[in-house]
């Protein structure tokens, strides 16, 4: 592991930031009274619309688990379609599991899905890119001690603090101090962005600090 | 040294945190402030009328205002029902007299906790109960307390009384004739109100009574019932209104033969949530209608809408002065004054300068600092400017300047009520602090205790030391005994105010400092212990495999969170939702831990560095090393060899599915019951079900319930008790069906409604022959000491035994709680718990937490309004305290007991390990006294928060209770254990 591999971890995680900060940002251009918590759906698409951009950009560009064999382009097709239907199924998972935690079956439905999306954005689509639709590897990295890479230990962490951030995000609900952002599922989608962007800034500085210590067994 | 097993400690443990809390509970909801002239027995004088110069001549009381007083108490009447839409709707006639007749009409606010006693006691004495009062309302003593109703029978007026019997026990002897009817058969609300109009036409015709009460129940049972909206309310109002109007036409009538006019009071005792509920304290549970009519008010020009508010506590005063009476002693409230604005001015001058006497009385007796209160100030200005009136009255003034005189001092007067009723409702509450201090030093030595044995309690053995008479700890002993002593008579003799602790028995009070002195010097030996061993053991390498899994993660968090979140008003209130949060979490993560399991088994690749693990702090150390000195084998989840190899076939899939199973199970739960405050509104299953509508699905659920019941039971009863089962559960559903809330198949509409007394003692007998066989196994166990497997059966009995108590004690729409509450423990037993092989204490703490949430699932909160006292009286003809508190309790704490006998059984049959009871028993009560012991301290923190009676206080109440069950479970624990011990 060198130097330059934590670098470049560095400055995609930068980017995936800033392309948050935009999210936040740029509607406001195009779009009349946009604020996250008042058209709180429409920011929920634009960040995933722009998370998965980013994430898409950055597997071509940097190729982080550049494999040498070439593949065919049914090969790569099949691939895409299985990615797809990953994600779709990764959404509706995600559904089905804020409405065991409680959240309301009927009303609200389009919140809750949108903040499907955007939790399968910050996690789902990150491992599609890194590992594929290939669960096993999924399974294994996300097991105790099964990552072979500095991307993929930044993959693990990224996902936990995204997961802990919307766990997290549901704590204020109860309160009552009626502010707008205790309305489901707004504290919770806005936890896991935190939650996200704070595993983004974590991650390199985290592999940085402990990088005499890990030893993968592929690299 | 005395050497214990650690179910035995922890069971003494817990029993000396609940004397802890006992004291503690004791100091901090305070006997209520008293006026100290309630012991001297005889009359007062009244106080004269003041006067500049020269004294006056009216010392006498007031002569009453009115001849003949009725008091129409409606129960649960909120304000809008009256001025509200519904008002309009439903009571015409009450409607015409509030916008047009000669009448006042208020909204009085009635103070928390709302429940029907300490309502009736705030409207006949004036003063704030304490919240001691809702415990009282079960078995309501009679009242010492000075009030309306016994200056009334002084003064020889004739009571007549016809209502809720709580009054009869409130007041007894007091009525020279009365009915009482009995308010806990919630579903009647025709008959309770009819016990009471049957009378109203012979007693109006007769004149031979000076004061009328008649308390109706039949609003409140419909509350409960279904709620604020139902269309029962309609026809309960004009019912009522009707009544209104038979009283009202018959005074009048009967006024033409008397000099006085007669009054007539229209009053709720407290309004009803949107749920239908009682007890706590929004809006619509306080604000309750108060009207007074009479002849003697002036007619109303127009429609005025908007009645002004005035506090519940100030219908005493105004009754008394209405009656004639002297105000009672301890009232808090100040005279309503529009009921005597026509008077003469000199008369409405007097009876505002009475109820600021009998005020400043009070604040002077319970304030040490009373003469820099502005009201008291105020007051004495008002007196004098009073004076000066008298005067300038008694030479016959001019009129004009006499009456604007007269209207500034009267101004002043009101002001100064006002500020005295209010400096003194604060005053009320005051803590007994000192008792309060023991009880936390008691609870928190053995919270102390309990948190520095983990090691050695957890440990394989099972066993601790116990130092008990060391030489050295001795001198300590006797010392701290000797300090706290000195401390004790330090406090006693120069405490001002009432200490309960000072008021105990000085043998009490020296028990309770030895066993202070006593827990502290085993603290300070286990801690010497621990220091000289920890040098030893960090020598020596710390254990290689103890590592924490997700799920030690999750527990230590969720437990430490939870904690936390008590010192949040609203995380009390919605205590449920961080229960449901941290069950849905602990089922995601089993899922995790069952799918790497069954997919990786990757528990022999040698473990890389992960930071976090070394930031635990001490306590999860000493954990570490517990499962490292246990984890010889079944450490946890890694240990356990690749698990798609240990099963096949279905069961594979069920392992992988049982999680979500359980997590399904949950939010169909969750949906049965909405409770809390916040959410508490929304429309959930429970409702839908209990409405008259739905009784045929009721039915189909609760007979569909009470047979997953049998079955998921029976399969480890003995033939016999299968058969006493069945016929018990029978006998439930044919309660249920005699008391009117589920129907048979082959009936069409309800027939006549009995209590179902026959029916549910049938079901008692059972509920006593299961578990007297469950006993007579145990016993067996013991003494053959050969059958393991007797003991099994012994002990499934005894959780069927109370599986069948509980069903019974259910109301049919929560029967789903209980059939869920078995799946979930069979699933987990069967594809969880078997073969992910998690220890003891895992399991100990899984089953605590499941057991919290079916509590909540349950309906229950930390409100007092949600406990089902209903379950008290199943099978009972009359109320009897102890069996009908028993009940009550076993129906609201089912969830936990449940769980945890099933633990005994799931661990006693499972586990090979001898040790794993008197692990879970000490796990158990570790992970109880956390809460209370924290809560305590939070609680005393937070004495002066706004929300310390309608919100902290009902939950210090359940925390008591549910520490006094665990210290129960620990005993039945311990008994379990004791068994085993014997029998190898
Ligand atoms: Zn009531
Ligand atoms: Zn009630």
């Amino acid at each position: 592991m060198k130097d330059t591999d934590i670098k470049r971890l560095l400055y995609a995680h930068l980017f995936c930031i800033f392309s948050i900060i935009l999210s936040v940002f740029i509607p406001s251009f195009f779009l009349e009274n946009f604020s996250i918590l008042e058209t709180h759906l429409t920011w929920l698409c634009i960040c995933s619309g722009f998370v998965t951009a980013v994430n898409l950009v950055l597997y071509l560009v940097v190729k982080p688990n550049a494999s040498s064999k070439r593949s065919s382009l049914s090969h790569k097709v099949t691939r895409l379609l299985k990615c797809c239907i990953y994600f779709l199924m990764s959404c509706f998972s995600f559904h089905v599991i804020f409405v065991l935690y409680g959240a309301p079956l009927i009303e609200l439905v389009l919140e809750t899905f949108s903040f499907a999306v955007l939790l399968s954005t910050f996690t789902t689509i990150p491992c599609l890119c890194l590992l594929g639709p290939n669960l096993k590897a999924w399974l294994r990295v996300f097991s105790r001690n099964g990552v072979t890479s500095i991307w993929e230990n930044s993959l693990q962490i990224t996902t936990i603090s995204s997961f802990v951030g919307a766990w997290l995000g549901a704590f204020p609900i109860p309160l009552d101090w009626e502010r707008p952002w205790q309305v489901w599922p707004i504290s919770c989608t806005l936890g896991a962005t935190f939650g996200y962007v704070a595993g983004l800034v974590i991650s390199p500085l985290w592999i940085y600090w402990n990088r005499k210590q890990l030893t993968y067994k592929n690299s | 040294m005395m050497r214990l097993g650690s179910g035995t400690f922890a069971a003494c443990c817990v029993a000396i945190e609940v004397l802890g809390v006992a004291v503690f509970l004791r100091g901090f909801f305070p006997a209520p402030v008293r006026s100290s002239a309630n012991t001297r027995h005889q009359a007062e004088l009244p106080a004269p009328e003041p006067s500049a110069g020269a004294s006056s001549n009216w010392t006498k009381l007031p002569p009453p205002l009115f001849s003949k007083v009725v008091i129409v108490l409606i129960d649960a009447l909120r304000d809008d029902f009256v001025f509200g839409s519904k008002g309009v709707k439903f009571m015409p006639y009450t409607t015409y007299l509030v916008e047009k007749g000669a009448s006042h009409s208020f909204v009085a606010e009635a103070k928390p906790p709302t429940v029907t006693m300490p309502r009736i006691k705030a409207l006949m004495t004036g003063s704030l109960p304490g919240f001691v009062d809702v415990i009282r309302n079960l078995n309501s003593p009679a009242l010492l307390e000075d009030n309306v109703i016994r200056k009334a029978k002084a003064a020889g007026k004739r009571i007549i009384f016809y209502g809720d019997e709580t009054w009869i026990k409130l007041f007894p002897k007091h009525f020279v004739e009365f009915d009482g009817t009995t308010s806990f058969f919630v579903s009647d609300y025709t008959e309770v109100d009819n016990n009471v109009t049957r009378h109203l036409d012979k007693v109006l015709r007769r004149s031979d009574w000076d004061m009328l009460i008649l308390h109706y129940l039949g609003l409140d049972h419909i509350g409960h019932i279904s709620g604020p909206n139902s269309p029962l309310i309609g026809h309960k109002l004009s019912e009522m209104d009707s009544i209104l109007m038979k009283i009202h036409t018959s005074l009048l009538a009967k006024e033409r033969e008397t000099v006085l006019p007669s009054l007539l009071v229209l009053c709720g005792d407290h309004g009803m949530s949107e749920m239908g509920s009682h007890g706590a304290s929004s809006t619509e549970e306080l604000n309750t209608a108060l009207i007074f009519i009479s002849s003697a008010f002036e007619r109303k020009p127009g429609d005025i809408r908007h009645p002004k508010h005035v506090q519940q506590i100030d219908v005493a005063a105004t009754l008394a002065i209405g009656l004639g009476l002297p105000i009672p002693r301890d009232s808090v409230g100040s005279l309503i004054f529009p009921i005597v604005e026509r008077k003469p001015m000199r008369e409405q001058l007097r009876f505002l300068h009475l109820n600021t006497v009998q005020l400043s009385k009070l604040l002077k007796e319970n304030v040490p600092l009373y003469e820099k209160d502005p009201g008291f100030e105020q007051f004495k200005m008002s007196e004098r400017l009073h004076g000066n009136w008298i005067k300038l009255y008694l030479e016959e003034n001019n009129s004009e300047v006499l009456f604007n005189l007269g209207t500034k001092v009267l101004r002043q007067y009101l002001d100064a009520l006002k500020m005295l009723s209010l400096s003194l409702s604060t005053q009320m509450a005051q803590y007994d602090i000192y008792s309060m201090m023991v009880g936390t030093v008691v609870v928190l030595e053995v919270l102390a205790l309990l948190l520095l044995s983990i090691p050695q309690a957890l440990h394989r053995k099972a066993e601790l030391e116990v130092p008990l008479s060391s030489p050295v700890f001795s001198l300590l002993f006797y010392l701290m005994f000797l300090v706290l002593s000195a401390l004790h008579v330090i406090v006693c003799t120069s405490a001002e105010s009432s200490c309960y602790f000072c008021g105990l028995s000085w043998l009490a009070a020296g028990g309770v400092m030895v066993l202070i002195s006593a827990l502290l010097c085993a603290i300070v030996s286990v801690l010497t212990k621990m220091f000289f061993s920890g040098n030893l053991s960090n020598k020596t390498p710390s254990h290689p495999n103890s590592k924490w899994s997700e799920l030690d993660h999750l527990i230590l968090l969720g437990t430490v969170g939870h904690v936390l979140s008590l010192g949040a008003s609203s995380f009390v209130e919605e205590e449920h939702q961080t229960w449901y949060f941290l069950v849905n979490t602990l089922c995601l993560a089993l899922s995790q831990e069952t799918y790497r399991n069954y997919f990786l088994g990757d528990n022999s690749e040698p473990q890389h560095h992960f930071p976090m693990e070394q930031g635990l702090d001490g306590a999860a150390s000493a954990l570490k090393t517990r499962t490292g000195g246990d984890g010889t084998e079944r450490d946890n989840g890694h240990g356990s060899p690749f698990l798609s190899e240990v099963l096949e076939g279905h069961e594979k899939w069920m392992v992988l599915a049982s999680p979500w199973l359980i997590l399904a199970c949950c939010r169909l739960l969750r949906s049965l019951n909405q409770t809390g405050v916040q959410w508490a509104h929304r429309p959930d299953l429970g409702h839908w079900l209990t409405s008259s509508d739905h009784k045929a699905e009721l039915s189909a659920l609760a007979a569909l319930s009470l047979l997953v019941i049998f079955m998921l039971v029976q399969r480890g009863c003995s033939p016999m008790s299968k058969a006493a089962l069945a016929l018990g559960l029978l006998g439930v559903y044919c309660f249920r069906a005699a008391i009117g809330s589920v129907l048979f198949p082959w009936q069409q509409d309800n027939k006549d409604i009995s209590k179902g007394i026959i029916e549910a003692r049938f079901v008692y007998v059972f509920v006593l022959g299961i578990l007297f066989t469950g006993t007579k196994d145990l016993l067996k166990s013991q003494v053959i000491a050969a059958d393991f497997k007797i003991k099994t059966v012994g002990l499934w009995e005894i959780y069927s035994g109370l599986v069948l108590l509980a069903a019974l004690l259910f109301r049919p729409h929560n029967l789903p709680v209980l059939a869920f509450s078995l799946l979930i423990q069979t699933v987990m037993t069967k594809f969880i718990w078997k073969p992910l092989r998690h220890d003891a204490a895992e399991i100990t703490i899984m089953h605590y937490w499941f057991g919290q949430a079916f509590f909540y699932f349950q309906g229950n909160s930390n409100n007092i309004a949600t406990v089902d006292i209903s379950a008290g009286f199943v099978g009972l003809d009359t109320y009897m305290e102890i069996p009908a508190m028993f009940l009550t309790a076993f129906g609201t704490y089912a969830g936990p007991v449940l769980w945890a006998s099933h633990l005994v059984h799931f661990l006693s049959s499972e586990t090979s390990s001898g040790s794993a009871l008197s692990h879970a028993c000490f796990c158990y009560a570790l992970i109880c006294s956390i809460p209370v012991s924290t809560y305590i301290i939070l609680v005393t923190s937070l004495r002066y928060h706004l929300f310390i009676w309608s919100v902290f206080s009902p939950k210090l109440l359940y925390e008591g209770m549910h520490l006094l069950i665990t210290a129960a479970i620990c005993v039945f624990f311990t008994a379990m254990d004791q068994t085993r011990l014997t029998e190898t």
